[in-house]
């Protein structure tokens, strides 16, 4: 199956090729790197641009204006903070204007640790893209999330930040991309460019039939009703696991892969927790104004007379940055052992 | 360093004659923008208004920019981002005066935000006009991206963006020069700085080295010119061949033009009368005299109509309805389908 890097190159394609994107543009981004993670090679439509996030988030905001389709990446979400102010300007752009101008452009960084990032290469970013009105927040986990959930941002009329988990841009999917071939290495073959010289290769895309995962829809990872575990991006798998690992000792876990922040899937979310009484919220961001409070704060005003246990929020330690050292990196943001000690905490809470 | 005044040009004025300047016409608009500033400013010191902020003493060049404007909807049209000095052009582009003292009195006719936004701070897709927004300097980041559409789409479309002196600290402004002048890339764009040597109570001097600021193009491989922002012929005759150029090259210009600021920066320095610089509209009406174009009792009648105008408007939008405030999530985002 795809990995991460494949299924954002697949979408892209769809996207330059049926739904109007002109421009995937960023540092590295075009010929010949096409992205420092893989992730835009052998696009016809990819360029790159000035090493300079404010004129990268700018161009796409006036292209958007323009009526256009842009795709803009940052390089790493740790480097996208001098932005703010023009990201800002994109999500209130339709509201000051009373409903005038749409900005519908897509924003793509990669967020989180696990690559060995130290201070400027493992930020996480969603606790502040979700303070920005008006945008959509996506953050998935898997190849086929990222591919269906890239189409539906291209697609959306307002400024969509697509996240994506840095630490599983390699990583292979379970479930198939419509369309990808059956065999890895096939597909490697087809779109992966070459090492070296890439100035004569050419992509042979797969047939890719019309396919998307709508925004503002959660996705249960598994079943169960002792808990609702609600994650996204690098840390949902490993909830799957810790609720694998502990079913084997009789626990019944709710694992939900939230994959979109703005707007996140409130139905899914409060049916779960009004079905288990429980709730424990994992990401990797720093834990104080972290998105997972509000998760929390929502959970409170609609499941507050279901709850048997308080609710947890397991994030990262809030630390200026992330140390390089293994051991640090590792103690700074959750990994499986502490999921898995703070679903047995919260199971351990009698209602 | 005073401000520049206006000098009497015959060979100038002949040029931009023979352009379609039409001195009566300017002149009007520059009135126009003035008493509606000054209705502006006093509704701001009454209950009519909240903040003000705008353009008095930019009236001549900005009278003159939205005169030469290419004015439409889409790419084949000129695309501007403004800051929030502009009444002066948005005037000349024909936006009747009523329509900013709506925003000036946060009135639901205000065909700009609804009451949501300052005044002076205008929109209008119709005319390619692009959000005017707070911050000094980030139209600057934004406009090369509507340049970029109009230079791939072909045709003689070019984006205009305008800023202070001050804006031109910000990265953005360097931004704008290096997204504009991309070797083989460069775009159809204007990129003018209207500099009143202020910001807000900083002097440009006391904290720039950097003059003229439009010179900063110069190393981007940018053509660039200086001129006279209280002259409303020279103005003229430079936007023409700056324009001229921006269109059929396809390349940028970067065009600096020397204004006043006879009302402060806003409200929240009190807006009062500057009387220290040269003001644009008593040199032009010397010049028009001179020229035998307008009699001196003609000008006040001319003023007294603006004047009168922006008051019978006033009187009208007090009677116009606030925003509902049930409609304050409105346009937070768009609804899918529309």
């Amino acid at each position: 199956m795809a990995s991460i890097a494949q299924a954002i190159r697949m979408a892209l394609h769809v996207g330059e090729t049926r739904l109007g994107v002109q421009d995937v543009f960023g540092q590295d981004v075009g010929p010949p790197l096409g992205g420092v993670f893989t992730c835009t090679q052998g696009l016809t439509t990819s360029w790159n641009a000035p090493l300079d996030e404010r004129g990268i988030v700018g161009m796409a905001i006036g292209l958007a204006m323009a009526g256009a389709r842009p795709v803009a990446e940052i390089q790493f979400c740790d480097y996208i903070f001098n932005t703010i102010d023009l990201l800002k300007i994109a999500g209130n752009t339709h509201w000051c204007t009373a409903g005038q101008i749409q900005v519908p452009m897509v924003v793509m960084t990669p967020v989180g640790s696990g690559i060995h990032g130290s201070i400027y290469h493992s930020h996480s970013f969603e606790s502040m893209a979700t303070h920005m009105p008006g945008w959509k927040v996506v953050l998935a986990s898997n190849p086929l999330d990222v591919y269906g959930l890239l189409i539906s941002a291209i697609k959306d009329p307002n400024p969509v930040l697509f996240l994506y988990p840095k630490a599983l841009i390699r990583m292979h999917g379970e479930e198939k991309i419509p369309g990808e071939p059956d065999d890895v290495k096939q597909l490697s073959d087809m779109i992966d460019a070459p090492v070296g010289d890439r100035q004569t290769w050419q992509p042979q895309w797969p047939t890719l039939p019309d396919f998307d995962i709508p925004i503002g829809k959660g996705k249960k990872l598994c079943q169960g009703d002792q808990l609702t575990v609600v994650s996204y991006g690098r840390t949902a798998p490993l909830c799957l696991q810790a609720a694998h690992n502990l079913k084997k000792q009789g626990s019944s876990i709710e694992v939900i892969d939230l994959r979109t922040l703005i707007p996140f899937d409130e139905n899914m979310v409060f049916e779960s927790v009004s079905k288990t009484g429980r709730i424990l919220v994992v990401n990797e961001d720093t834990e104080i104004t972290n998105y997972g409070e509000h998760l929390i704060r929502r959970v409170l005003d609609n499941c507050f007379y279901h709850l048997q246990a308080p609710p947890k929020l397991l994030a990262g330690a809030n630390t200026p940055g992330i140390g390089l050292a293994e051991c640090l990196e590792e103690a700074q943001v959750p990994q499986l052992n502490h999921i898995e000690q703070a679903m047995k905490r919260l199971l351990e809470i009698k209602g | 360093m005073p401000k520049q005044t206006f000098k009497s040009d015959q060979e100038a004025f002949r040029l931009a004659k023979s352009r379609t300047f039409n001195p009566l016409k300017v002149y009007h608009n520059m009135v126009k923008a003035r008493a509606l500033e000054e209705r502006l400013i006093k509704m701001s010191k009454s209950e009519d208004g909240y903040f003000w902020i705008g353009g008095p003493g930019e009236e001549a060049f900005n009278t003159v920019l939205g005169m030469l404007v290419h004015k439409g909807k889409g790419l084949d049209y000129d695309y501007m981002h403004f800051h929030y000095r502009q009444s002066a052009t948005m005037l000349a582009l024909g936006m009747p005066m009523i329509d900013a003292i709506r925003q000036m009195n946060n009135k639901v006719t205000d065909p700009f935000s609804q009451g949501r936004n300052f005044v002076n701070h205008y929109v209008k897709k119709e005319w390619n006009v692009m959000p005017v927004s707070s911050p000094i300097e980030v139209q600057y980041a934004i406009a090369p991206g509507t340049a970029w559409a109009q230079k791939r789409h072909g045709g003689q479309g070019l984006t205009i963006v305008t800023g202070g002196d001050a804006g031109t600290a910000e990265g953005d402004f360097a931004s704008c020069l290096n997204f504009s002048s991309r070797p083989m890339m460069e775009v159809p764009i204007l990129i003018i700085i209207t500099n009143n040597r202020y910001g807000i109570s900083t002097p440009f001097q006391e904290v720039h080295g950097d003059l003229p600021i439009a010179k900063r193009a110069e190393s981007f491989g940018i053509q660039w010119a200086t001129v006279n922002g209280n002259d409303p012929i020279a103005s003229y005759n430079m936007l023409f061949e700056a324009m001229e150029y921006t269109r059929s090259s396809r390349k940028p210009f970067c065009l600096e033009a020397d204004v006043s600021r006879l009302r402060g920066h806003s409200s929240s320095s009190g807006a009062a009368v500057v009387d220290s610089e040269t003001d644009c509209i008593k040199d032009f009406e010397t010049f028009l005299i001179d020229e035998l174009i307008v009699e001196d009792r003609e000008l006040q009648r001319i003023k007294d109509r603006y004047h009168a105008e922006a008051l019978e408007a006033v009187k009208k939008v007090r009677q116009e309805p606030y925003p509902d405030p049930s409609t304050v999530f409105d346009h937070t985002y768009v609804m899918e389908g529309a």
